[in-house]
């Protein structure tokens, strides 16, 4: 008997496993249904669902200043930006220019929330990948950013800062000082997490070459933020439709070509720097003004459709209203970054192993939450 | 020599041994000390065991800008038997559909072997349960043992986490028992002789073997860490239990006792691999540059403690600072790299030696 025949008496079957949506590997409550073959991953299904909590339907229900503090709960991660989101889409129907002291906030504490972000992101990489190190290295740094916001609005998670219109309040006296603290304070951490993950041998072996995206796939498929940009894809935001003060700061789009997943590691890792530039070129002259612009009570937004989109931690955020003239919304839909970023991820992670699987999904930077809503 | 004299060499126990043959028939006085020492041993190694516990999660604190267990006992002293206790007192619970005989097994499997492991090692140079004159062949033959209690885990949980972590560890340890293999074999050329106690002996006046052995020595040294965490499942080796993958891998289904014998297991086969390496590199019981060697009273016992606790620190500091390999790299690194490296080692100890190039 040849060894072919021997191979063909030999039969191995497919088989499927649930990663989820109880899986440490997976942040969240997110199910993949897996079609392994031995080790070899022939399939992977997500199954949506589980944290499903109908905000766009509960939307519909509010008012204009609730739907703000429901986006909280979307992508945890990056609250003031979503919150922000909401309050510029109202702000554009109610055609409100709000004071420059109001952007230049807004966008500080953005970039600071991205690189809370990122530092959780960095931490989860890290341990998906066996290093269990990296999650306090990264959680020392963010918890001083949660302190930043804690004094700042009194929230260290969902900040609920935002408001149609402008903030809820001015900033805390200490808030410039404390950021510019921070920033000294992170410049020379960002280079340590460096020396621990990003040069090590087996850390680069477990990345380069894999979970491949081309940039046509992550145009085809929706795909954003630093994700899509490991992959060449140019979908800043910030830098394409400018909103709040980001048409005043100078920052790079960082863009990688090779697609894998140390790319988009790679992507988040400079992204860092950049955010601490943006802080750096606003902190110092932060303008004087209102800090809240004059609304209605009660706020009814014309008849009409209004979108808006923003850059979050994770990718292009867009919320779109539609509006009937009436003190809550006729609909309302965010376009979430982690879901088109989750469609991808069967297509990439055909004929890969496990390990490999685990290592992508901990580059997408998925918030389950935020596929979900 | 007779055999008790033989198992027993301390004063101590001498004392001990005597009143009980004293009180006994030969045989039964025979037969009632092997059960004390074996007795004993497994409450050292237990309370080891639990230690190294606690030894880790400080040495993990340290590593995370963390404090670590700190509120049980003095600075955190009982934690580890806290948890010790909370186990035992736990139900075990399994799930319906398992291979009840084999499921039950599979844990002693493998912490027997660990225990076995431990018979032959020189604390010092009377403090030896059982000095064989193949006692390096020995550890190696009971090392290897572990691995079908893992097997046996994942295969009879009827789970496939369970089971992919399984086979990852029947791979993963049939190709690093090569390697820690071959690497000994180094060592031993050099010696040239297999009983633990006389590999010591040989360093007591040329050095310790890895200076004794330069360069392959120093080869034979880092191939046989690398193997030896491999042999170990830990971190970057860990593949067995990827949390981030398989959940716990092949332990997923066990909880109470049961559970903590894996995870016992796991730490004192980390004693044994520095054991041996203290052993094969570092001169066991021997003082540096003998400066102890001449204090009567100072235990021997010391150094060799101090030293394993050194390489097992080693390993800790690879579990706490890398991450972990894929399987295929795993095994990458093991046929691709270090097997030929060994080989090509071993000849050229044997080149050192026949050229009488050692120091």
């Amino acid at each position: 008997m040849t060894d072919q025949q021997a191979q063909n008496k030999i039969k191995t079957e497919e088989y499927f496993i649930n990663m989820g949506p109880q899986h440490p590997a997976a942040n969240g409550v997110l199910r993949l249904i897996l079609t392994i073959d031995g080790e070899i991953i022939k399939n992977v299904e997500p199954d949506l669902g589980y944290i499903h909590r109908s905000i766009e339907k509960m939307c519909e229900r509010d008012s204009y200043q609730q739907i703000v503090h429901l986006t909280d709960r979307m992508d945890y991660l990056s609250s003031h930006i979503n919150n922000e989101a909401v309050c510029l889409t109202v702000e554009k129907g109610l055609e409100i220019e709000v004071s420059d002291r109001v952007k230049v906030i807004r966008t500080i504490i953005d970039e600071l929330t991205r690189i809370a972000s990122h530092c959780l992101w960095w931490g989860v990489m890290g341990m998906d990948l066996g290093a269990l190190t990296t999650y306090f290295y990264a959680f020392r740094d963010r918890e001083l950013i949660n302190d930043i916001f804690e004094e700042t609005c009194g929230a260290r998670l969902t900040m609920n800062y935002n408001v149609p219109g402008g903030l809820m309040f001015d900033i805390h006296p200490n808030f410039v000082k404390r950021t510019k603290d921070f920033i000294t304070h992170f410049k020379t951490k960002i280079p340590e997490y460096d020396r621990l993950l990003t040069g090590n041998v087996i850390f680069q072996k477990r990345t380069k070459g894999v979970g491949i995206l081309t940039k046509e796939d992550a145009i085809s498929f929706g795909v954003s933020g630093p994700t899509a940009r490991g992959s060449g894809f140019s979908s800043d935001v910030r830098k394409h439709h400018p909103y709040s003060a980001y048409d005043r700061v100078n920052f790079k789009e960082i863009l990688f070509t090779e697609g894998d997943t140390f790319a988009r590691y790679q992507v988040r890792m400079m992204e860092l720097w950049e955010s601490v530039s943006i802080i750096e070129q606003l902190i110092d002259n932060i303008p004087e003004g209102e800090t809240k612009a004059a609304t209605k009570a009660v706020i009814k937004l014309p008849k009409g459709e209004f979108y808006q989109r923003v850059e979050t931690a994770r990718g292009e955020l867009g919320v779109y209203i539609n509006s009937t003239g009436n003190k809550n919304p006729y609909r309302v839909k965010f376009r979430s970054p982690g879901f088109s970023n989750l469609s991808v991820l069967n297509h990439i992670s055909k004929d890969v192993l496990i390990g490999d699987l685990v290592a992508t999904m901990a580059s997408f930077d998925f918030v389950i939450p935020d596929i979900d809503r | 020599m007779n055999f008790t004299q033989m198992i027993i060499p301390l004063n101590i126990t001498k004392t001990i041994s005597d009143w009980i043959y004293s009180i006994m028939p030969e045989t039964a006085a025979s037969y009632t000390i092997m059960v004390i020492i074996a007795v004993a041993y497994l409450a050292l190694f237990a309370v080891a065991g639990l230690y190294l516990v606690l030894l880790e999660r400080k040495v993990a604190a340290w590593f995370q800008l963390r404090i670590g267990p700190n509120r049980v006992g003095p600075w955190g002293l009982l934690q580890t038997m806290a948890d010790a206790l909370k186990l035992v007192s736990k139900e075990l619970t399994s799930t319906i559909k398992i291979d009840k005989f084999l499921y039950n097994l599979a844990p002693y499997f493998v912490i027997v072997s660990a225990l076995m492991a431990m018979a032959v090692f020189p604390f010092s140079e009377q403090f030896q349960a059982f000095d064989i004159n193949i006692g390096v062949f020995f550890l190696i033959a009971i090392s290897s043992i572990g691995v079908i209690g893992i097997l046996l885990a994942g295969w009879s949980s009827n789970n496939k986490y369970a089971l992919i972590g399984a086979m990852r560890s029947g791979l993963q340890t049939i190709s690093y028992e090569l390697s820690v293999g071959l690497s000994i074999l180094t060592m031993v050329l050099l010696t040239g002789t297999l009983q633990l106690s006389e590999i010591i002996e040989a360093q007591r006046t040329g050095g310790w073997l890895i200076l004794q052995g330069h360069v392959p020595s120093i080869i034979a040294f880092m191939i046989f860490m690398v193997a030896g965490t491999a042999e170990t499942n830990r971190a970057p080796f860990d593949l067995v239990e990827a949390e981030s993958e398989l959940g716990a891998g092949f332990h997923t289904e066990y909880s109470g006792m049961k559970f903590a014998y894996f995870f016992l297991a796991e730490f004192i086969n980390m004693f044994i691999i520095s054991s041996i390496a203290v052993v094969l590199f570092f001169g066991g019981w021997l003082s540096p540059f003998g400066i102890t060697e001449n204090i009567v009273w100072f235990p021997q016992v010391f150094w060799f403690l101090i030293k394993v606790l050194g390489l097992i620190f080693l390993m800790m500091w690879f579990r706490w600072t890398f991450p972990r390999l894929r399987v295929d790299q795993l095994l990458t690194l093991e046929w691709k790299y270090l097997l030929p490296l060994n080989l090509m080692n071993i000849v050229l100890m044997a080149i050192v030696i026949w050229l009488n190039w050692t120091i």
